[in-house]
């Protein structure tokens, strides 16, 4: 384009000039938008460093005159939330207690289910299928009263235990999902030469499904992980008091009266709250998209 | 001896069945599940939707008298009412949003991927994060209404949260800006999958970009636009928590929602069999939206494979 440029053409010259008048409006509107998007994030972000009284003066949307970290330790260890004042960490345990065994024992069921559903079909198994899947579009307020009821049967009311429960029957319909739109592309001569060479179930799913597998179970993982530590209506509904998860804990922060213009450790709480997901965005924010738009469109 | 090798014979006869039983044994208990989570939930709050239940399930049937009640609440209409407006104006801006962004993006941009991730992020991030966050942005007294005012501009007003009118526009705006990064990926992946053939044949017959992209490229991702109207449809009608942490549902119940409704009326005012009803309502909603697009779907792809 540079060489187009310098061409004594007029014509060349013209079309130079609105090829940079095209590049100036496409980079001047991305990064108005980029402004926007970005905008809510740099204010909390500066916010949970900023001491409240500049906050009270200058408003939130402004920079800092002064850096404080006390918020950060105060949203960890000592902030009131729900009457208790012990700070946030013990909902952020919460939340890893909940997320990490209901990520990994839903991927691994999903794995296996979906490994069955495409290569070890039997007389009904779409149809089956075809059921699971029912349960990605069912709306949690379906499930409320039940989950509630069966939870305080089980002895797992207002439990970490009762919650991660819930996730796992919730999630497999997505893992199994997932897995199963995967696994379909194996070809299956591929795994009828390994039944003849005498492999059975497992060894198959060892040496052939599993070797190919990371793609999709890093999908699964993060889509599993982001999703159930972000998940508020269940965490909400079905635990009380310090048992809650992060987002429960986040709302009745914000719900009580105390903490309302104690924007620098809320800043800081929220941060603590959308840390993980954020991490794990922005670490494998392929395999992120790639779940986003296999488990919307599909 | 014979009667050892017959014995063996029977053994391999059991295993075999055994291990072609493996899978589905296997399955059994996620089916089981899954079977239990969507049929039996599904079935029991319908049940109590038909029931007297209040504060506790009971079995006493009252037929459709909780419907009734129901659509004859003042709550729920205005719930259903926002559910409404909201959707057309989330579902149009969240796509308008996304697809200007995609095709921004689609312009062989320096950094690409990171244009993407600044759009993508709200995504990752809980709706209770998001609108806690923008419920400080609309609060008067320190957000972008204070910040606009301190920059010269004394009339401007923006406490759109404050209002009982506007609100529900406060919702809409924080949920386009926490989904049309998500938008802007799905136009984006169609896009991307537009034959380049078709493109170079309009360059070629002088046709301006605009042009390309209204006559060629948009017309053939057609069914991306379904699908993610869809999507958003879907989101709209279960939004909970962005209301939730944004306005509360207030002031007063001017931003409740059907899945707020529900949550109150089965946890708060102990009025299970309404809820349920206002729950199932919810599901009929989905179903309303997802039955149709999956038959579409289905019958497309018949067709594609037809002419194929």
């Amino acid at each position: 384009m540079v060489n187009v440029a310098l061409t004594e053409d007029p014509a060349a010259q013209v079309a130079a000039r609105a090829y940079l008048v095209n590049r100036i409006i496409i980079y001047g509107l991305l990064a108005v938008f980029a402004i926007i998007y970005l905008l809510p994030l740099a204010v909390v972000i500066m916010n949970s460093f900023r001491p409240l009284p500049e906050i009270a003066a200058n408003g939130l949307i402004n920079f800092p005159r002064q850096i404080q970290f006390s918020a950060w330790s105060d949203a960890w260890s000592t902030i009131c939330i729900n009457g208790a004042c012990e700070g946030m960490k013990r909902n952020f345990y919460n939340s890893l207690y909940m997320t990490i065994p209901a990520t990994i024992i839903s991927t691994i069921l999903g794995a296996i289910n979906g490994y069955i559903l495409s290569k070890w079909r039997f007389r009904g198994s779409e149809v089956l299928f075809t059921c699971m899947v029912f349960g990605v579009f069912v709306p949690g307020q379906i499930a409320l009263l039940p989950w509630a009821f069966l939870l305080g049967k089980l002895g797992l009311q207002n439990s970490i235990t009762g919650l991660a429960l819930v996730h796992i029957i919730q999630g497999l319909s997505f893992t199994t999902l997932f897995c199963r739109n995967f696994y379909i592309s194996i070809p299956d001569d591929l795994i009828k030469a390994a039944r003849i060479d005498g492999a059975g179930f497992w060894r198959i799913f060892r040496k052939i499904v599993l070797p190919i597998s990371p793609p999709i179970l890093i999908v699964t993982v993060i889509w599993q992980f982001t999703g159930i530590w972000n998940e508020f209506l269940f965490g909400v509904v079905l635990t009380s008091g310090k048992e809650q998860p992060i987002t429960a804990a986040l709302v009745a922060l914000s719900a009580g009266e105390t903490n309302v213009r104690q924007f620098d450790v809320m800043s800081a709480g929220v941060l603590i709250g959308a840390l993980p997901p954020l991490l794990i965005y922005f670490l494998g924010g392929k395999y992120f998209v790639r779940g986003l738009t296999q488990g919307a469109v599909k | 001896m014979n009667s050892n090798n017959s014995s063996a014979l029977a053994q391999v006869g059991i295993g075999t069945r055994i291990s072609e039983w493996l899978p589905f044994i296997i399955l059994v208990p996620s089916l089981i599940a899954s079977f239990v989570y969507v049929f039996v939930f599904t079935g029991w709050t319908f049940y109590i939707s038909l029931s007297d239940s209040s504060l506790l399930p009971s079995y006493g049937w009252v037929g459709f008298e909780n419907y009734s009640t129901l659509w004859s609440s003042r709550r729920w209409n205005i719930a259903y009412t926002n559910l409404f407006f909201f959707s057309a104006f989330y579902v149009v801006g969240a796509m308008a949003v996304g697809l200007l962004l995609a095709i921004l993006i689609d312009q062989r941009i320096r950094g690409e991927s990171a244009w993407r991730t600044i759009f993508l992020y709200p995504l990752a991030v809980s709706f209770v994060v998001t609108g806690t966050v923008w419920s400080w942005l609309y609060s008067p007294a320190v957000g972008i209404e204070f910040m606009v005012q301190s920059l010269g501009y004394e009339d401007f007003e923006f406490a759109l949260t404050a209002s009982r009118k506007y609100a529900i526009y406060a919702v809409i705006i924080t949920g386009v800006w926490q989904s049309s990064g998500f938008a802007m990926a799905l136009f984006l992946a169609g896009l991307r999958s537009v034959d380049q053939d078709l493109i170079r044949a309009a360059k070629i017959d002088g046709a301006s970009s605009f042009r390309t992209y209204r006559r060629v490229i948009l017309p053939s991702i057609g069914p991306i636009f379904v699908a993610v109207a869809v999507i958003m449809l879907q989101f709209a009608i279960k939004t909970f928590d962005l209301v939730i942490a944004l306005t509360g549902g207030g002031p007063g119940i001017s931003t409740t929602f059907p899945a707020i409704f529900v949550y109150d009326l089965m946890f708060q005012r102990g009025q299970i069999a309404e809820g349920a009803g206002a729950a199932i309502m919810m599901l009929l909603a989905l179903t309303v939206v997802l039955v149709p697009y999956s038959l579409w779907t289905v019958w497309r792809r018949r067709k594609d494979s037809g002419h194929g």
